[in-house]
């Protein structure tokens, strides 16, 4: 907390400004160490992993070693095969996503806004959540053929709930002694919702937009995986019937790195817009 | 003094739960004169609060009048300012924003009007604060701002103090009767501890429970500022706290518990 509070932009004082500098750099000493130490370990399986690979201790047929994944990896690339297959899946997660995500974000507006319409709909949805996705993504395969339609209904349908379910919470854990202040100051209708309500919500809803997005990825690699010409997951099932495991391995760790990068993406947008959270953070 | 500027007649306010019905308030009246600071003080369930929501407009379900400036309170407005116990500042704005509110601080008359009442309320160099960053007395004085830019008739404050340790409520209590000697705004202020009533107030209205009503209204004459020390001050709490004893009586022999 003491560090935290150092690195607020707060104008007490000349003093306190230098101390808040000082704390900056420790922050990122520290950041740095701990990155340090989270690398030691992966940094170590790495080395062992190779050497055995060099010595042919394991089949290449197998587990290629981090070498020949990072060669197969830069011949992809250069053909570009590798930019297009991505550039592929990145837009069929984000149509996907935005269609679910809007569409769950709207609906969660809305039942959290309205009692009748949240009576209406929400048994039907609940019911509708507790089926597997990604279990009926065959079916969705069947009425929809295996064109595009079909991977962006099944990523839609992943992306829909986590932000239907925590927009909707966020609007009804909004505190009641904070609607009594818009009461008492007479906000009109539309600023209880704009200044209060949605602000209120935001850690929840911004919640929701990160699982969402994680689903969606899982969406869309099952999505390819089940049946498709191009992308990320295509690549990995021509790794697989050809028997180039390096195939696999650069699908995976794509897979793995671009999902990463947009988590933390949103993670920063979090920092940013929730500065004012008062909450544990470790 | 000058006219009333509130005239309570005769309110009464029951709660029904569960088949039974409580009188919070029977049959209460009090004329509130313009500019007067009024303290409200009694144990808990005498409706003290109750009596200020229905002042406030933010409870409607009662029986006989409440007239403001000679017009009947239906619903809350900002002619009614609300101070709560706790200071119930939006978290996601900074000082100045949460005093602005739904009010733009680029028009220049609120962005003028709001850095006065951060002067007047002394919390000048914490405008871009957020409100974790505040203690409990700086969140209240923010909330008490943000009363003020709305230019209300009446303040209404529910023990705005009862969550400070005693300096700071001290030091509020000043800065209070510095703005109200400044501004000249009728208060209406509902507390529990007697020094606090009587520090504060012009009269001290004194509450009893079961039903809520009435016990008595002691004026306080004493000049500003008020030493709590002093033995004048003390014979009014006297003549108080026996109004208390009075009500505690009646309680015993009808077999309540407070």
């Amino acid at each position: 907390m003491e560090s935290n509070a150092g690195t607020l932009s707060h104008p007490l004082s000349e003093a306190g400004r230098a101390k808040a500098g000082a704390n900056v750099r420790d922050v990122w000493k520290e950041k740095g160490g701990t990155l340090v130490a989270g690398l030691l370990l992966p940094a170590f399986a790495i080395a062992i992993w190779q050497t055995a690979g060099s010595l042919g201790w394991i089949s290449a047929r197998f587990l290629p070693d981090p070498y020949t994944i990072l060669k197969t990896f830069r011949e992809l690339a250069a053909t570009g095969e590798l930019g297009a297959d991505l550039g592929i899946s990145l837009q069929r997660a984000a149509i996907g996503f935005l269609f679910g995500g809007s569409l769950g974000l709207l609906l969660g507006l809305l039942n959290g806004f309205s009692k009748t319409l949240d009576g209406l709909l929400d048994p039907t949805l609940q019911m509708i959540r507790m089926v597997p996705h990604l279990a009926v993504s065959p079916l969705i395969i069947l009425w929809l053929g295996f064109d595009e339609t079909s991977k962006i209904v099944i990523i839609a349908l992943g992306a829909f709930f986590p932000l239907y379910l925590n927009t909707y919470l966020g609007i009804r854990m909004v505190d009641r002694k904070l609607i009594e202040v818009s009461q008492v100051l007479a906000y009109p209708r539309r600023k209880v919702l704009t200044r209060l309500i949605l602000p209120a919500a935001l850690p929840n809803i911004l919640l929701g937009l990160r699982l969402s997005l994680a689903v969606s990825w899982l969406g869309l690699v099952v999505a390819e995986l089940i049946g498709s010409q191009s992308g990320i997951g295509f690549l990995i099932n021509i790794g697989k019937q050809d028997g180039v495991p390096s195939y696999i391995f650069v699908g995976v760790i794509l897979f793995a790195v671009v999902g990463k990068l947009v988590d933390s993406f949103v993670q920063a947008l979090e920092r940013r817009l929730l500065k004012w959270n008062d909450s544990y953070l470790g | 003094m000058a006219e009333s500027i509130l005239e309570i007649s005769s309110v009464s306010r029951v709660f029904v739960k569960n088949k039974s019905t409580v009188t919070a308030l029977d049959r209460v009246s009090l004329n509130v004169k313009r500019g007067e600071f009024i303290t409200l003080i009694g144990p808990s369930g005498c409706g003290k609060s109750t009596l200020l929501k229905i002042i406030a407009g933010l409870d409607t379900q009662l029986e006989g009048k409440v007239l403001l400036e000679g017009e009947e309170i239906v619903k809350p407005g900002i002619d009614k300012g609300f101070i709560f116990q706790e200071p119930r500042l939006f978290p996601w704005l900074t000082v100045e924003k949460n005093i602005a509110g739904d009010l733009s601080l680029r028009r220049p008359e609120i962005r003028d009007r709001v850095a006065e009442l951060i002067e007047l309320v002394r919390l000048q160099g914490f405008e871009k604060a957020y409100p974790k960053e505040l203690s409990g007395g700086m969140a209240q004085r923010v909330a008490i701002a943000r009363a003020l830019l709305r230019n209300p008739k009446v303040l209404l404050l529910d023990e705005p103090f009862g969550a400070l340790d005693a300096f700071t409520r001290t030091h509020m209590q000043e800065v209070l009767l510095e703005i109200w000697e400044r501004n000249r705004t009728t208060m209406i202020f509902v507390t529990h501890d007697i020094d606090e009533a009587i520090f504060l107030a012009n009269r001290v209205v004194i509450l009893k429970p079961r039903p809520g009503s009435i016990r008595g209204i002691v004026p306080v004459d004493l000049p500003f500022p008020r030493k709590k020390a002093s033995s004048s001050f003390q014979e009014l709490r006297i003549k108080i706290l026996n109004e208390f004893e009075k009500v505690d009586d009646l309680e015993l022999e009808s077999g309540f518990v407070i």
